[in-house]
């Protein structure tokens, strides 16, 4: 199968528009490590009125809590987790300029609305595909929540990280449309 | 009186823990295969690929097949005339799953306390489940158990009247929910009868069993047939991508239930079913 690649941060709104849920894609560029403990705090700091530790604006966010290091490693298995824990927080930070979020699993209506609403999009990535994935990862930065461990805000620098856009631009769903198509 | 050391115990566990997350199991490894040549989706295809290529890379670099390296769950048979010196069982337990995890690199995934939420920092306490048994064995069951699949299972105290077809839709429904968060293709565990909280326990006993093979009393394994047949129409597919791989097993365990009772558990595993045996 033929795959779109695709570079973030997202500076043209026109890629976004033209993914389309089912497509599969690899995905380049800077993204940012964020999961419960690490959302629940970002939440805390919009709402004391205080910056978020990195500009949001155009980037994605990879919802994963990695195992550690060996030496001489830069990151353990980073496989996606679960993103309907992060569904309370996703449509705040949508709309603080977030375009999009790679994990697995369902996205609430509020998030696929909120999705729509920011010209964002959402990737499914293998869930338990971790050791696979962290070869796509080419380097790693901790740049805050350092005490929250594996649930830290990470900077990752990925190169061709496989995922498929599940929630797209205009509204569309692929796990409703992939039930769709298999159910007897 | 067989006498197994404290110190063997920990040593067994500890290694327990590494292989489990480095090393599917023969059994899943089958499955995956099989699954790949009859699933019908090109995409559903394609992951299933992805899972056994990431099986190898995790088996030939050693390193966890997936990031959620699990709460260690063990199921204990303790034979009464084994007698276990140089500490508690339950320390040896902890004290393996404390190195193991350390040593092989694994996530802590435990919290203190479900509202404070302070990871512990060594992946303890474990859950510790002991039967005793006849004889003089000490067999340890150990699995590593993902949260994600963990937290989409469900149970419900059904009415004796709901009968089987209770029983499925309530199966049904919980797979359906679960969609692709808890990691398909599945292994479902099923608990029917017994109380409250045998029936949960009866679900996640039945997920220690190797992917494969049937319950020993044929009624029963004709269940799980008959449930895995309807749960791979259902269309899920591999990581909720469409297809007919929902699940890889079913699993039913059974238990006497009181004459008002009809308890349904369902405990998911994603299909990275990790678990471990080992006879001392």
């Amino acid at each position: 199968m033929s795959k779109l690649r695709i570079s973030v941060p997202f500076t043209d709104e026109q890629t976004i528009t033209s993914l389309k849920a089912g497509d599969q894609v690899t995905i380049s560029g800077t993204i940012y490590t964020a999961r419960d403990a690490a959302h629940k705090r970002m939440a805390e700091q919009v709402e004391a009125g205080e910056k978020l530790p990195f500009d949001i604006n155009n980037q994605v966010i990879y919802y994963v809590g990695p195992t550690p290091a060996k030496p001489g490693e830069i990151i353990g298995s980073a496989g996606p987790t679960t993103s309907s824990r992060m569904d309370k927080y996703a449509p705040g930070l949508l709309d603080l300029g977030l375009k999009g979020m790679i994990g697995k699993g369902y996205r609430n209506q509020s998030v696929i609305d909120s999705i729509e609403k920011n010209n964002a999009v959402y990737f499914g990535a293998v869930g338990g595909s971790a050791a696979l994935i962290s070869r796509s990862i080419k380097s790693v930065e901790m740049i805050a929540y350092k005490d929250l461990g594996t649930e830290a805000i990470r900077k990752m620098e990925i190169e061709d990280f496989p995922a498929i856009v599940i929630n797209d631009s205009q509204g569309n769903d692929w796990y409703q449309l992939a039930l769709e198509k298999y159910h007897n | 009186m067989k006498k197994v050391h404290y110190q063997d115990i920990v040593a067994h566990v500890s290694s327990m823990c590494e292989e489990a997350n480095f090393e599917l199991g023969e059994d899943v490894m089958n499955a995956f295969q099989s699954a790949v040549r009859e699933e019908k989706s090109p995409m559903g295809k394609e992951v299933l690929n992805q899972l056994i290529e990431n099986a190898n890379i995790a088996s030939a670099e050693r390193v966890p097949m997936c990031q959620d390296t699990g709460v260690s769950v063990f199921l204990v048979e303790l034979g009464q005339d084994c007698h276990i010196v140089g500490g508690s069982l339950h320390d040896a337990l902890n004290e393996g799953v404390r190195r193991g995890y350390e040593e092989g690199y694994l996530r802590y995934s435990i919290v203190d306390d479900p509202i404070n939420r302070k990871n512990t920092g060594d992946n303890t306490p474990s859950i510790i489940h002991v039967e005793l048994v006849e004889g003089d064995n000490l067999t340890i069951h150990m699995t590593a158990k993902g949260g994600g699949a963990e937290n989409m299972s469900r149970l419900q105290m059904l009415k004796p009247s709901d009968g089987l077809e209770g029983i499925k839709e309530f199966i049904f429904e919980t797979i359906k929910i679960a969609g692709p968060n808890a990691c398909p293709p599945l292994v479902v565990g099923v608990g029917i009868g017994g109380n409250f909280e045998t029936c949960a326990y009866l679900a996640k006993k039945s997920l220690f069993r190797p992917v494969g093979e049937r319950n020993s009393n044929v009624e029963v394994a004709k269940l799980e047939e008959e449930f895995m047949s309807e749960i791979n129409q259902l269309g899920i597919g591999p990581q909720g991508m469409g297809g007919s791989t929902t699940a890889i097993d079913v699993k039913v365990e059974t238990g006497a239930s009181h004459i008002a009772a009809l308890p349904v558990a369902v405990n998911l595993n994603c299909h990275a079913s990790r678990h471990k045996k080992v006879i001392i």
